[in-house]
């Protein structure tokens, strides 16, 4: 039988973001599938190169749309290491708090578009729903949904004033997260549908550096918050599964959510006994500038490892800031793992190793 | 009927049109009558949708259009009919534009098969349950025909579906429905309405005949590319399957036909298993009214339609909460569910009818 070529993409509704798989098909088993990306190449990288640190921090939220404060932990962090500025504790402790409210409103994206791009179409909604409870905090405290620009170099532009939220939030989200174990784990469709789909093997996933719950999920317990300074006094587990397919994946983010509110709930104790008011140290931000050296900057991403590589000669202007993002490599694992498989498989597995096109092409 | 008929005659004859023109012209009269009414329930069936989804999803719905957004669906018809139907370069052009007409027809003609009120003259006839089975697997061909003739990858795909799709469900729906007609003794959609209205609710044949019921639920919304099912254009893998280079007037034949197919398989479950237009408490309302013998005779029919589409309606809700509710299916495991479970299930449940046809006898059960 004659096989047939079939792009899914760029254009494609679910591949949310334009990657490009080019298929070829025997009937509906995937012979050969080859990835192409690019088609949202912004020259992140480049830009940084005539701009000041100042300049460039917006933008950084940008590489990632769903984790704005992990780009903007990972530039600051660098450039804080880099010039030897001493972030306060209180400052640390509301970083984590909103990264970690970041990573939710992230995971939460993750699960209702992945139950949709699988054909069900209520859980979509119902994750936003309780992801614009924290995206409406988000407002509230940076006047921003997506690209907050709120951590600056030395601590972050605004304390929070108010915890009610929070509170909210983490007296919802519980429940809420049972519903949904009701309404998709315990779907027989749905395990049918993500049982043994797209394993990624220890190895494999060690040889293409898959980071992120992707890796986990195989077992493997590695995630860099453990080393962090600033997770140091914060007690949570690092979520593990024995074997990386797309139903372990799905079980490794819900369980990262909860590790999250965990933390949450350890950041606002702590911020509410905390009685200093000092959020940032003094710091020249508009004429920055930092002695030569480089750094790389470990960050824990709701998508894996981000680094933040930033070479400086010295200058007002980064010589060289390099991006490494963990979807961009859960992008080139995925023909290896749709080989074999049939076409409604596609999305079973793209979906469920959360890739974020911007991420890839930075 | 005569009289309307003889009417009719002669107000063409005063028109000056000949006789001949009127007999094949009569004929035709209550399918447009019908294709019209088909809309419309199809308009409110859509908004029904939509309105019941966004409640099961803790949205509103559509609710700018008219009061409470009940405009919204002609609005979207109207837009649909003043789109411009793109035309295809390449791929079977014929074909192309013959499938959406042949996708929605059968379906007209399976409205005028259903038994809305005991004496609904028009189209009552032997073997209406079977006319009904044929013609729902015509709507399947135009599918194909659409993916064919597109020449579009993603079509080929959906229609292959749809096609694998069709043929395994086809052979559990008729073990059903021979089930359910030997219960009956009878292919007569009419007669077998009548045979359930005895003792009620009691007398349904959702009773001795529950598994094929539940075959039933399963297996329809594979044929009407419904979610779980909707694998023939599982707009998440093929864009939009089957009808990706339909637009227009075009793609709302095919929207009419997958509507007003969900109502008539729905109504088809409603008559087969709950009794169809029969009042579940086993004597009609109306009758217990103090009125003219006219009137009751008037009452009970408009109460035997109330009783046809609330039943109806209530199954395509269950459809909604379906949709609502589960991921879609991949068509190989679809092809495991019907060949592995529904087939046997079916058999087994075609022998349990049988049995109980033999022990109890008659056409009640």
């Amino acid at each position: 039988m004659n096989k047939m070529k079939i792009n899914i993409g760029p254009q494609h509704p679910s591949t949310h973001g334009v990657l490009q798989i080019i298929t070829e098909l025997d009937g509906e088993n995937i012979v050969n599938c080859e990835t192409e990306i690019g088609y949202l190449h912004r020259g992140m990288e480049k830009l940084a190169e005539n701009r000041t640190y100042l300049q460039y921090l917006p933008m950084v939220d940008r590489v990632d749309y769903l984790g704005g404060f992990f780009n903007s932990f990972a530039f600051c962090d660098a450039v804080e290491n880099l010039s030897q500025t001493e972030v306060p504790q209180r400052a640390k402790y509301i970083r984590v708090l909103m990264m970690e409210l970041n990573r939710i409103a992230s995971h939460l994206l993750w699960l209702g578009t992945y139950l949709l791009e699988l054909g069900a179409i209520s859980p979509y909604f119902y994750a936003f729903r309780e992801r614009e409870m924290i995206l409406r905090f988000f407002e509230k405290l940076t006047g921003q949904r997506l690209m907050y620009n709120y951590f600056k170099f030395g601590g972050v532009r605004k304390d929070i004033e108010f915890t009610e939220d929070i509170e909210e939030i983490l007296k919802v989200l519980p429940e809420k997260l049972k519903d949904y174990e009701r309404i998709i784990a315990d779907n027989p469709v749905f395990l049918e549908r993500t049982k043994d789909m797209g394993i990624i093997t220890e190895e494999a996933a060690l040889n293409y550096s898959i980071t992120g719950p992707n890796l986990r999920a195989t077992g493997i317990k590695y995630d860099t918050r453990k080393e962090s300074d600033y997770y140091k006094d914060i007690d949570f587990n690092v979520i593990t599964a024995e074997k990386s397919d797309a139903l372990n994946r799905y079980l490794v983010r819900t369980g990262e959510i909860k590790e999250s509110m965990k933390i949450i709930s350890q950041c606002l104790d702590w911020l509410k006994t905390d009685t200093s008011d000092c959020i940032s140290s003094k710091i020249n931000e508009i004429n920055l500038k930092l002695p030569e050296g480089e750094y790389i900057s470990k960050t824990e991403a709701p998508r894996g490892l981000t680094l933040c590589c930033l070479v400086s000669d010295g200058s007002e202007k980064p010589y060289r800031v390099k991006w490494r993002t963990g979807s961009f490599y859960a992008v080139q694992i995925l023909p290896e793992l749709l080989k074999g498989h049939t076409v409604p498989d596609i999305m079973a597995i793209y979906g469920s190793l959360d890739v974020i096109l911007p991420e890839v092409d930075r | 009927m005569n009289y309307i008929y003889n009417l009719y005659l002669e107000l063409l004859c005063r028109l000056g049109i000949p006789e001949i023109f009127g007999e094949i012209t009569f004929a035709v009269i209550p399918f447009v009558i019908i294709a019209a009414v088909l809309i419309l329930v199809v308009l409110f069936l859509v908004l029904f949708e939509r309105k019941l989804l966004a409640f099961f999803v803790q949205r509103k719905g559509p609710n700018r259009v008219g009061l409470y957004g009940c405009l919204q669906t002609v609005a979207d018809a109207i837009k649909l009919l003043f789109k411009e139907n793109i035309k295809i370069n390449a791929g079977d052009r014929i074909l192309f534009n013959l499938a959406p007409i042949l996708s929605l027809t059968p379906v007209i003609i399976i409205w005028g098969l259903l038994p809305y009120t005991s004496n609904f003259e028009f189209m009552k006839f032997d073997f209406s349950l079977l006319f009904y089975i044929a013609l729902t697997f015509i709507p399947l061909i135009a599918v194909f025909l659409a993916g064919y003739s597109s020449n579009n990858k993603y079509s080929i795909i959906g229609a292959v579906r749809a096609v694998v799709q069709g043929i395994s469900f086809e052979l559990p729906i008729l073990f059903v429905i021979l089930a359910v007609s030997v219960l009956s003794s009878s292919l007569n959609l009419y007669e077998i309405t009548n045979a359930q209205n005895h003792f009620g609710i009691f007398g349904w044949y959702v009773f001795p005949c529950f598994l094929g019921f539940l075959i039933m639920l399963i297996a329809l919304p594979a044929e009407l590319n419904r979610c779980p099912f909707d694998l023939s254009e599982a707009e998440s893998e093929l864009i939009a399957g089957y009808n990706t280079e339909y637009s227009g007037m075009r793609f709302a034949l095919f929207f009419l036909a997958e509507y007003s197919l969900l109502f008539a398989s729905s109504a088809l479950i409603a008559v087969l298993f709950f009794g169809g237009y029969n009042s579940p408490f086993g004597i009609y309302l109306a009758e217990l009214l103090p009125v003219k013998a006219i009137l009751t005779s008037i009452l009970i029919y408009a109460e035997q339609i109330f009783w046809f589409f609330l039943k109806t309606m209530l199954i395509v809700s269950f459809y909604i909460w379906v949709r609502a509710t589960l991921p879609r299916i991949p068509a190989h495991k679809l092809v495991n569910i019907s060949w592995k479970y529904l087939l046997p299930a079916s058999i087994i449940n075609f022998i349990i009818v049988l049995l109980i046809k033999v022990i109890f006898g008659g056409a009640e059960w």
